[in-house]
């Protein structure tokens, strides 16, 4: 059974202007274990799929399972308890809590998902130690630098174990060496088991995933299998000096 | 999420915006400091007049001389003498409920005792006074009958007096002169302390009547059994109205008065004059309950307003939270305990400083201050429960966020 099955898939607006159809009867099927990129231009219905698949809204048409759930016959509460404990988001803009430090943000989730304060500083700790962060667990996001604060939010998005990490344009607002350093960690995460998906425009980043899907217009324009390219080992190669950033990080026209 | 996580989470959001927060707690301070301190002087007045008409002696009227107008001339109250000490004796046998009537006779007059001097005011009057004002004797004894009948040269002496005539010695049975006739004294009053006009009531002498008729008044008093006021005391507080008014139409009766005479005597309810002076301390806390009431109000739509701009503010952490998996009521909940402990604080600030001002304003009128731990936890419990209703709006603006909207809003 795959852990994410789409079919016939539409989401359609009604807003003042008319009827807008952000996403057109989409059927697809994502395994667990891959990694796989999600990609198109802005309108393409990338941003759309990625919040149906999310739970973060409902389709207004077709089916949704989510590791077996039948997502579509949900409540408010049914989705909420499923983002918990089933999805990781990662943002962009990271959405740290501002006032309080890394380990507290990380427990977050945990706190709605009703687990005791011990419990949820012990798993908190343990995934800012599995991102590389242990020794920063009780800096506030203001003393952290952009690639250490969206390790806190994949930490956070971590914590409770889930099914699937959701990443929308993970690496946007950090500059390219940060950029393949946090996708280099979502390669190793997904060596270790963990089914990640990455909405984004860049095709540098999508180079990375091991399947590629591609939206135009609320359609899938096309959904291909690649050998990714290794984060790790580029990075390995920026460090000795052999390749400058400009080579690793070639803008590549999106296709 | 626990309660004292929410509350530990909501107190990091308002210390977040210190200077904020204190200024939107304002309204509710001052509200709560309003309300305790309307109540303590309230019930601080309240305790005072109960304890002046405990001193003066509870249910008790008096009667005066009444004006008399002798050829067109009104002489005012007290300027004739109408009132007899048999006056007295009939209102004790023919009112109903009447527990004392006591005649009285008050002038002032040196006393002298030894190298030692000393003014102060005479009252003679017979047993019934000390049962109508309640009153005993601290050391020695009252009259005896046989004193009253003879009137005989005994006295009973106040505190202050004893103190300022007779200094360390003890002054029973010891000879001393008022106005230069010798008398004994027999008994020492218990103290009484200030009256309601901030009168001593401990400087004073009391002797029989008929001693103080004859021996120190002299003259008017003299001639006939006139007495300046009758002091009545009733059993109860609900005699004093039906008994004031047979014993108005008694002494109309025994006077000998026309029907279109007016009454040559006045009758003076001593606890409906007590109880005029809780009107300025009611008045004062009305007006302490009108300031409580409108900034209550304003406090609460100042943290209505305060908690909009905070969802306003926060829009995406609370998108976070509900991608996080928050439910809807975690929200609600998260933004509602926030704005109750908001009020909560300043209700407790405000019990602070209204027990302040509450002391602070007994201490200048001279009231006793009564805070009770009641007032404390209602004021508190009042502002959390503004909190809860003017933070219900903005805690489900918050609570109905579209996650997808918040996440994206800058």
């Amino acid at each position: 059974m795959p852990l994410i099955e789409a079919r016939e898939l539409s989401r359609v607006y009604d807003l003042d202007s008319g009827r807008v159809t952000a996403l057109d009867r989409v059927s697809l099927a994502i395994e667990a274990g891959d990694l796989v990129a999600v990609m198109g231009p802005s309108g393409s219905g990338k941003s759309t799929f990625m919040n149906l698949i999310g739970c973060l809204d409902r389709p207004t048409g077709g089916h949704y399972r989510l590791d077996g759930v039948a997502v579509e016959s949900l409540s408010g509460d049914g989705l909420a308890e499923l983002r918990n404990r089933k999805l990781g988001f990662v943002f962009q803009q990271f959405n740290l809590l501002p006032r309080v430090d890394a380990c507290a943000n990380v427990e977050l989730p945990m706190l709605y998902a009703g687990a005791d304060r011990k419990v949820r500083r012990e798993r908190a700790l343990a995934a800012l130690g599995r991102v590389g962060l242990a020794e920063r667990a009780h800096h506030r996001p203001m003393q952290l630098s952009g690639g250490q604060q969206q390790r806190v939010a994949i930490a956070r998005a971590l914590v409770n174990e889930p099914r699937l990490l959701l990443a929308d344009e993970p690496t946007g607002a950090l500059d390219s060496r940060t950029a393949l350093e946090i996708l280099a960690l979502f390669q190793d995460l997904n060596r270790e088991g963990v089914t990640v998906v990455l909405v984004t425009h860049d095709a540098e980043v999508a180079r990375h995933a091991r399947r590629v899907i591609r939206f135009r217009d609320g359609h899938l324009l096309s959904d291909q299998r690649q050998e990714p390219a290794d984060a790790r080992a580029a990075l390995a190669a920026l460090d000795a000096g052999i390749l400058p950033d400009a080579e690793i990080l070639q803008p590549e026209a999106a296709a | 999420m626990s309660i004292v996580e929410a509350i530990r989470s909501a107190l990091s959001a308002i210390g977040a915006n210190a200077l904020r927060s204190a200024l939107t707690m304002l309204g509710i301070i001052i509200g709560v400091a309003a309300v305790i301190a309307m109540v303590a002087i309230g019930s601080g007045a309240r305790e005072r007049v109960t304890s002046q008409i405990k001193s003066l002696g509870a249910n008790l009227a008096i009667i005066q001389s009444g004006n008399v107008t002798q050829g067109g001339v009104r002489l005012g109250a007290g300027a004739s003498s109408t009132l007899t000490d048999e006056d007295a004796v009939a209102i004790a046998k023919e009112v109903d409920d009447v527990a004392a009537a006591a005649p009285v006779i008050v002038t002032r007059a040196q006393t002298v005792y030894g190298g030692t001097n000393w003014s102060t005011q005479i009252t003679a009057t017979e047993l019934d006074f000390f049962t109508a004002r309640e009153w005993d004797v601290a050391e020695g004894r009252l009259f005896e009958p046989e004193e009253l009948r003879r009137g005989e040269a005994v006295a009973i002496i106040g505190q202050t007096v004893a103190r300022n005539l007779f200094g360390e010695q003890n002054p029973l049975e010891q000879p001393f002169r008022i106005r230069n006739v010798p008398f004994k004294v027999i008994g020492v009053m218990a103290p009484k302390g200030q009256s309601a006009l901030g009168q001593d009531q401990d400087d004073a002498i009391f002797v029989p009547l008929d001693t103080g008729r004859r021996r120190i008044v002299g003259r008017n008093y003299a001639r006939d059994r006139s007495v300046q006021t009758i002091m009545v005391k009733f059993a109860s507080e609900a005699a004093i109205a039906p008994g004031i008014e047979q014993t108005s139409a008694l002494l109309r009766q025994r006077h000998r008065l026309m029907a279109d005479q007016d009454d040559d005597f006045i009758v003076r309810n001593l606890t409906e004059i007590a109880n005029t002076a809780t009107q300025a301390a009611t008045t004062l806390s009305w007006l302490l309950a009108a300031v409580a009431g409108v900034s209550l109000l304003v406090g609460g739509i100042g943290i209505m307003n305060i908690m909009l701009v905070s969802v306003t503010e926060r829009t995406r952490e609370i998108g976070l939270r509900l991608a996080v998996g928050a439910r809807q009521r975690d929200v609600l909940a998260q933004f509602l305990i926030e704005a109750t402990t908001l009020a909560t604080i300043g209700g407790a600030v405000g019990v602070a400083l209204g027990i302040g001002s509450a002391l602070t304003i007994a201490r200048i009128a001279g009231w006793p201050s009564v805070v009770s731990i009641e007032t404390i936890l209602i004021a508190v419990g009042v502002s959390g429960l503004i909190g809860v209703f003017f933070g219900f709006y903005p805690a489900r603006q918050a609570a109905r966020l579209d996650p997808i909207e918040a996440l994206r809003r800058e």
